[in-house]
């Protein structure tokens, strides 16, 4: 090997390393920002925890941050707005998903498959600001005409335009699923006489239970997760009411309303850290919940 | 419900609409810089995520071996993208606009909405990558080429258009994205276009959530909320188009 050759290779080798180097350096980015994210929202968000209990802010009935005489930073109006929302999402867009799903993945002729797949695609692709406007110019008005309530802009109006934005996600994950469903397990069903109905019953919707149950855990995650329709459509009063035509407000309207305009370092500033905190939590078990479903379906199946 | 968008918001897109900043307290004029942000903004957004999200599915698909570290990058990419939108934009806002002073600006909204989309970014490519099939990598070892000359040469041509495809489908995404910017990038009202990343800005999804929610004269700027919904949506869902039309260009040409 001559000196040439030997320089040659040796500056080979040497890229070779630093490409190697640089491509992992990239790849720990994603790792550094979860930590930065977890560790800045806590670094954040205790500063609060000095001055006012965990068990205050977590059980405290008022949110009035900005208050003169007496600021109180309960988060139960908030927590109840974001799960009042959310359970109003989930009862419509649980059956209806699923519905669709079996319909696109069991029913639905070809032709019309390829119609509503990237239907639901293009859905799940529409902005949350422009579901919001809908929800607070059409939707308020509609449930205005038929509920005659006075406060336009209510939790069952978030509900429905949340229960709208997040069908889109449960169907294209529990149509994968219904999809994947072997064939076989089809055909021994008819073979044996059942009907289409009865196949879809009793084989192919407990067979993609799991499938469907990870679709809904994420479908959920999504819902807590969301501001802008939710900010746009509710109101925004941070009152605990049963009543599903009052206004409330969610965690995630709070932090987008109050950021802008809070002083940095204040215990306010720290309080909307603590809510993300809150609200990070709660997404976070959801997330892990579905990526246990998620494992064990891969386990099992293949 | 898109009908009602485009019976409502048409007969407010004209060319003044388009090109006109806006006038007369924002209820006449038009809305160049809010479209101006949010294309320098899904730009500033690329130009972070996509060296960084391809190479570290390079990394992951080409170099990286199953073990403990790949796992804790998985989880955190999962993690990742499962952070609501405005733990994002908070994020963004205590530490690029107020702990890093980048203030209310295009750089910090970018920076935001580049940590939204990077999961996407890294999952999508990942995917391309291991698509190419197996025998591509192994001829060109066999001639002697090095591990990264292989990957540039006979691996990433090939997964070039599902990479794209992921990419383009992100950027849709931060373009409709509301919630992370209003917190670090955008104005109610900046009329002159911005001159540099430092620089904060108006956007079409924020516009719209101001005008909806806070101008004081709500029903004579609602034909103009109608004409920016529908600019958004013409946008975003013609990105989504073209991701589309390259996947099934793309899923027809392959020989392999």
């Amino acid at each position: 090997m001559d000196k040439e050759e030997q320089r040659g290779r040796r500056d080979q080798n040497l890229k070779e390393f630093f490409v190697e180097k640089l491509l992992f350096t990239s790849a720990t980015i994603s790792i550094i920002v979860v930590i930065l994210i977890f560790a800045f929202l806590f670094s954040q968000g205790a500063p609060v925890f000095g001055r006012i209990s965990i068990a205050e802010f977590l059980t405290g009935m008022f949110w009035q941050p900005t208050s003169v005489i007496k600021p109180e930073f309960g988060s139960v109006p908030l927590l109840h707005g974001t799960m009042i929302i959310t359970a109003i999402a989930m009862a419509i867009s649980v059956p209806t998903g699923v519905v669709i799903a079996v319909y696109i993945g069991e029913i639905a002729h070809p032709l019309e498959k390829e119609i509503l797949k990237p239907l639901v695609e293009l859905l799940a692709g529409v902005p949350s600001v422009v579901y919001g406007f809908f929800a607070l110019v059409t939707l308020a008005t509609w449930i205005q005409q038929l509920t005659g309530t006075t406060s336009r802009l209510n939790a069952l109006n978030g509900g429905i335009i949340l229960a709208i934005m997040v069908i889109p996600t449960i169907v294209s994950l529990a149509e994968d699923v219904i999809t994947s469903v072997p064939k076989e397990y089809r055909e021994a069903s008819i073979a044996l006489g059942a009907s289409k109905w009865e196949t879809i019953r009793r084989v192919v919707l407990p067979s993609s239970a799991p499938g469907i149950l990870a679709a809904i855990l994420l479908g959920f995650g999504r819902a807590i997760g969301e501001t802008m329709a939710v900010l746009m459509a509710t109101g925004n009063a941070a009152i605990v009411s049963l009543n599903v035509l009052d206004s409330v407000r969610t965690i995630t309207a709070t932090i987008a309303i109050e950021t802008p305009e809070v002083a940095f370092g204040s215990l306010h500033y720290s309080a909307l850290f603590a809510l993300a905190i809150l609200l990070f939590a709660i997404t976070f078990v959801f997330n892990y919940l579905a990526s246990i479903v998620i494992r064990r379906l891969g386990g099992s199946r293949r | 419900m898109i009908w009602t968008f485009i019976s409502n918001g048409i007969g407010a897109i004209n060319w003044t609409f388009l090109t006109d900043i806006p006038r007369a307290g924002m209820t006449a004029g038009g809305i160049l810089p809010a479209i101006v942000g949010t294309i320098y903004l899904t730009l500033g957004t690329i130009a972070f995520a996509l060296p960084v999200g391809v190479a570290s599915a390079i990394y992951l698909a080409e170099y990286a071996r199953e073990g403990r570290f790949v796992r804790v990058i998985n989880s955190a990419i999962t993690n990742l993208a499962g952070v609501p939108s405005i733990i994002h934009g908070l994020f963004g806002f205590g530490l690029f606009v107020t702990f890093l002073r980048f203030g209310t600006s295009i750089l910090s909204g970018s920076l935001a909405l580049f940590l939204l989309v990077l999961p996407i970014v890294i999952s999508a490519s990942r995917e391309a990558l291991l698509n190419v099939p197996r025998s591509f990598r192994e001829g060109a070892l066999a001639l002697g080429a090095t591990r990264w000359q292989t990957v540039r040469h006979n691996v990433l041509p090939y997964a070039l258009p599902g990479i794209l495809t992921g990419t383009i489908l992100a950027v849709a995404r931060a373009a409709g994205e509301t919630a992370p910017i209003i917190l670090t990038a955008t104005f109610f009202f900046r009329p002159t276009l911005p001159s540099s990343p430092l620089d904060g800005t108006m956007a079409l999804a924020s516009h719209i959530y101001y005008m909806a929610t806070q101008h004081p004269n709500i029903v004579q700027v609602r034909p103009l909320v109608y004409g920016t919904v529908l600019t958004l949506l013409g946008m975003v869902l013609s990105l989504n188009f073209v991701a589309i039309v390259i996947r099934t260009r793309h899923r027809r040409g392959k020989k392999w």
